[in-house]
């Protein structure tokens, strides 16, 4: 199906099961323990030994001496792969740092063995028996050192005379923020269980991307992908850092190969931070400049970040700033230094996340300069119907200013006291921020395969995946809409190569994209129907199991079982316009006065991204992104050691995400706002949303409570204990 | 984890004298610390004596008005105690505000003290770490300290003690017992049971080979306003930054001892009695000779400001 133009009146508009808050069909399942994550897929395949990874200790260098004699000898070890025997596997386009092999160390942990064996601590043991000789090289690690000297990324976007306007601004802010790296760490970690049959490989896999990765993997291997099957029906988690092929399975791919052993693999939580990819950090420099009305007149943002020596971009804090604001003049560029760091990759709303932390404060900073609330500052600098500077490209539904609006009478920001430091309760020093969010709502090209059975039962299948998302969900409700039969009629199946090629779940483009895809294969499906039964398939009424065409109703089942395959195509015309998902964000925190811990106590976030396919599974996409700014602006980050170019804090205990206890009171509110340029069914993603912008609202909530404002993510106290109010 | 033999002792004195007749044999009892270690190879022991039958699991009133708490007893049955929960406030206060409910259901009270630093270089063993690999050297020292000690640190580390229950103890003043492999008893004030770091950082306190502890005795209660304020960057299952154990009389007197700043739970007296001058004039002596780091300075700040909070609080 080519989607090549917005879509008109359809079923979706008159919805009976999409856009209802559904419970997950994949729940019961989840609960009870049913649904088997990757490394506990026991029954796939027998006589699975273990992959135990070895990380490398040193950061940068190489390899002089390996070891393995006692580790070979050691109790239930069937192999060892050592990388300085091994040549290096190739790459993809979506891997910059090495997997595996050879001797070049370029990161810290970077997997340089792997031990297989009969059991999993037989495995472990065996590991810490390899002695490697490194010989250590100079690296450079510190993103501050090499800031002044990193190259432009592409061209800088420009308009007008943003120096002059800049300038001569009566209200100007220049501000510095700095972000720190961050890992995704999921609940799940890396894992992979493989095998081959013959030249056959296959997978059993904890991965977001499938057909990326089977084609990944592939060049990685030097395989044909026609030869290798993925398959990855539920994720603990992904957040980005499984979008990629990672050591886990390349080495459960090579010691299969090596040991004619299925072979399973998980990568060790402490080796997640460094052998893995992260966001990497940013420092941002935003200047605002504004007439006393408020109106920006000069916008700049520039962005330092990293990659590794070998290619990839930095993390791209300035993606919402061209978007989200008016104003004539701007500057805006990203700068990418090269550091001997892990490789930096996609994380949750890579780009946005970090860049409204700047952003969205200089704005807050801004306000205050010129006395203003901060969202009639926000009001005052809504574009037109246009991307400014682009007058040919529209924004398809953008309904920030009522997300603006429609939260602050549900929050009670009219109670706000814009001067900071003065509200008090208690030992406790109380305040409310706010901030504007935006992400983009990409799509991809998505196919899927439904087939019918006889009795009128509906099954679809796709190699789209369910990250924890609710993609099962989303999609059965799909099918079950199109096809005209409830929920309970249709079975969904995901994450498996040999199913049609979806979008798979990234960059919030999964659930539009599949859904639509989805889509396409029930109105082939319908057509064939009809053609089997001589009507036309567009014209006739799914409904309630039957099928009213003209005056004559079938059942469902009536033409007998069968199939059809189709993938939506979106067409160019979606690049006239702007297709986007905004919010505003709410934060109350209360600040304590001796200490300087905070405690948020109540976050609102109002979110304009379409039709609400699912609006409870949405809403727990919301709130899971909303705890994740927590952890984003209190306490995540991963700490760099200069001297040995490493993250130092690479455990659960180290990276603190926030818990239960950091987040007390969450609200999500849907505007519902179907936008005919995105797909068919006029729905969007809302997983990345709800992580742009939080974090902005809470530094703001901060110093609107305490009138400290800190530049340098994460604020935790130590960095303003001493500018608190003096003890008495 | 290396491979070790096990066995399960009847009484104190053959689990002491187990320990004690076996090179690289280690006590278990919860194992919640020391399971972690043993699969980073951390911690090795050739051999466990596990201690869970040893019905070291009451607690008891002594004579003197006082409690003797088992070895074995959980931090959980032991925060949830209602005498410590009404005469020992300080010390329900701080093992709540340790861990998890989980945890504290399986950590033992003679475990949680011999708990292990969570110093970051201590726990990956590529780095320097004297007290993991004694004269291996200190990575943390110039690297990544913004959680570990600021005081009585050494130059071969400045881990801390992590635990909170220990700083609760110290400001009750309790005593240490012991069964020795030869089956006599000792008693350790707690100021004397976990040591500094000095030249021997691998070693967290003052037990001999094989020494078990048997039990924690609780003098009598000293009344006064029982605090404990747990200061960290996220609101649960975070060690502290800082944390204040405190007992405060009506007269402004009272017993102050410190976590996450040294290697040990700090306490010094001559500072407590400072305590009707205020905050600043108790830190200053507490942390006289601090050797912060670029990192942590900020410790001896925080110390004050959270003592400061506790003391409004006793007054309000």
């Amino acid at each position: 199906m080519k989607f090549d133009a917005p879509a008109g009146k359809n079923l979706f508009d008159n919805a009976r099961i999409v856009g209802k808050s559904t419970r997950r069909i994949d729940g019961p399942l989840k609960v009870t323990g049913a649904a088997p994550y990757a490394y506990e897929r026991h029954d796939v395949i027998p006589n699975q030994a273990y992959g135990w990874i070895v990380g490398a200790g040193i950061a940068k260098g190489r390899i002089t001496a390996m070891d393995t004699s006692d580790a070979e000898a050691a109790p239930g070890v069937i192999a060892v792969l050592a990388a300085p025997k091994m040549q290096p596997v190739g790459s993809s386009p979506f891997n910059y740092a090495p997997l595996f092999g050879g001797s070049d160390v370029t990161h810290y942990h970077q997997a340089i063995a792997c031990v297989v064996a009969e059991t999993y601590e037989e495995a472990r043991a065996a590991a810490a028996l390899i002695r490697t000789r490194y010989d250590r090289g100079e690296g450079t690690f510190d993103l501050k050192a090499k800031k002044s000297t990193a190259p432009m990324s592409g061209e800088p976007k420009t308009r007008g005379d943003f120096d002059a306007a800049f300038a001569s601004a009566p209200v100007t802010v220049d501000e510095t923020y700095s972000t720190p790296g961050e890992s995704h760490m999921s609940m799940e970690p890396h894992a992979t269980i493989a095998s081959w049959q013959g030249d056959q490989l296959t997978l059993w896999t904890s991965n977001q991307m499938i057909a990326w990765s089977k084609d990944a993997l592939a060049a990685i291997l030097g395989l044909d992908a026609a030869n290798i099957r993925l398959d990855s029906p539920y994720l603990g988690g992904g957040f980005g850092g499984k979008l990629w092929v990672r050591a886990d399975a390349v080495l459960a791919a090579l010691a299969s190969k090596e040991t004619g052993r299925a072979v399973k693999i998980v990568m060790q939580r402490p080796l997640i931070a460094n052998n893995t990819t992260h966001r990497q950090a940013t420092i941002q420099r935003v200047r605002l400049g504004a007439e006393k009305s408020g109106k920006i007149t000069a916008l700049g943002h520039e962005n330092w970040s990293y990659n590794v020596p070998s290619a990839g971009d930095g993390e791209t804090a300035t993606a919402q700033t061209p978007v989200l604001y008016a104003g004539d003049n701007r500057y805006v560029a990203e700068y990418c230094a090269r550091l001997d760091l892990p490789e930096g990759n996609a994380m949750r709303a890579p780009g946005e996340a970090p860049g409204h932390l700047a952003l969205e404060v200089a704005m807050d900073e801004l306000a205050e300069k010129l006395g203003m609330d901060p969202i009639a500052l926000r009001e005052v600098n809504e574009p037109g119907k246009t991307v400014p500077g682009q007058p040919d490209k529209q924004f398809s539904e953008r309904n920030l200013v009522r997300c603006m609006k429609e939260g602050a009478e549900l929050f009670g920001w009219s109670k706000r006291n814009a001067k900071p430091g003065l509200v008090r309760d208690g030992r406790y020093l109380v305040g409310m921020g706010m901030a504007a969010g935006f992400r983009g709502s990409p799509t991809m090209k998505s196919a899927a395969r439904v087939k019918l059975a006889a009795n009128g039962h509906v099954t679809v299948e796709t190699d789209m995946t369910d990250i924890g998302t609710g993609s099962y969900t989303i999609i059965a409700q799909t099918a079950a809409e199109t096809m005209g039969v409830p929920l309970d009629h249709v079975t969904v199946e995901l994450g498996d190569s040999a199913y049609p090629a979806s979008a798979g779940s990234g960059g919030q483009w999964g659930a539009a994209s599949s859904t639509a895809g989805v889509y396409a294969a029930c109105v082939a499906l319908r057509r064939k129907i009809g053609e089997a039964l001589g009507f036309d398939g567009d014209a006739a009424t799914f409904a309630d199991g039957k099928i009213v065409a003209g005056d004559k109703t079938h059942a469902l089942g009536d033409a007998g079982a069968m199939s059809a395959e189709d993938a939506i195509e979106f067409g160019k015309f979606q690049r006239d316009y702007n297709i986007g998902t905004y919010a505003a964000h709410f934060c109350e925190v209360a600040v304590d006065a001796y200490t300087g811990e905070t405690h948020i106590r109540r976050m609102l976030s109002v979110c304009d991204a379409g039709r609400i396919l699912n609006p409870l599974s949405a809403r727990s996409q919301v709130i899971g992104a909303m705890t994740m700014s927590v952890g984003m602006a209190l306490s995540e980050e991963l700490a760099v050691d200069p001297r040995f170019g490493f993250f130092v804090n690479h455990d659960l205990a180290g990276y603190e995400v926030a818990v239960h206890a950091d987040v007390p009171h969450q609200d999500v509110v849907f505007l519902d706002t179907p936008d005919p340029a995105i797909s068919p069914i006029k729905a969007k993603g809302v997983g990345e949303l709800g992580i742009c912008g939080p974090g902005a609202a809470i530094a703001n909530a901060i110093y609107n409570a305490t009138g400290i404002r800190v530049r340098d993510y994460p604020l935790t106290l130590d960095k303003y204990l001493d500018r608190l109010p003096a003890l008495v | 984890m290396k491979a070790f033999t096990y066995e399960r002792a009847k009484s104190p004195a053959e689990a002491a004298a187990a320990v004690a007749g076996r090179e690289g044999a280690k006590f278990i009892a919860g194992g919640t610390n020391l399971l972690d270690l043993m699969k980073l190879e951390i911690e090795a022991p050739t051999h466990l004596v596990d201690v869970q039958d040893l019905a070291l699991d009451k607690i008891e009133e002594t004579n003197d008005g006082g409690l003797r708490i088992g070895a074995l007893v959980t931090n959980t049955a032991l925060a949830a105690h209602p005498k410590v929960r009404k005469d020992y406030a300080v010390l329900t206060r701080a093992i709540v505000a340790g861990a998890s409910g989980q945890l504290r259901n399986k950590a033992t009270t003679a475990g949680n003290l011999l708990q292990r630093t969570r110093c970051p270089y201590f726990y990956d063993p590529n780095m320097p770490c004297n007290k993991r690999v004694p004269n291996s050297g200190c990575a943390a020292a110039e690297g990544f300290s913004r959680q570990l000690a600021v005081v009585g640190t050494s130059d071969k580390c400045i881990a801390t003690y992590p635990g909170d229950m220990a700083i609760a103890m110290r400001v009750l003043d309790a005593v240490v017992e012991t069964v020795l492999p030869d089956g006599k008893t000792r008693t350790i004030p707690m100021a004397e049971f976990h040591r500094l770091p000095g030249d021997k950082p691998w070693l967290d306190n003052t037990l001999g080979k094989g020494e078990l502890i048997v039990s924690v005795r609780l003098p009598a209660p000293v009344g006064g306003q029982h605090f404990y304020h747990k200061v960290r960057d996220r609101r649960s299952y975070a060690f502290a930054l800082v944390s204040v154990a405190a007992i405060l009389n009506d007269d402004g007197s009272g017993r102050v001892a410190f976590g996450g700043v040294a290697h040990k739970p700090w306490r010094v007296e001559a500072a407590e009695a400072l305590l009707p001058q205020g905050a600043g004039a108790v830190v200053a002596k507490a942390f006289e000779g601090a050797s912060p780091t670029e990192h942590n300075k900020y410790k001896i700040t925080l110390a004050e400001r959270t003592l400061a909070g506790v003391i409004a609080e006793a007054r309000s």
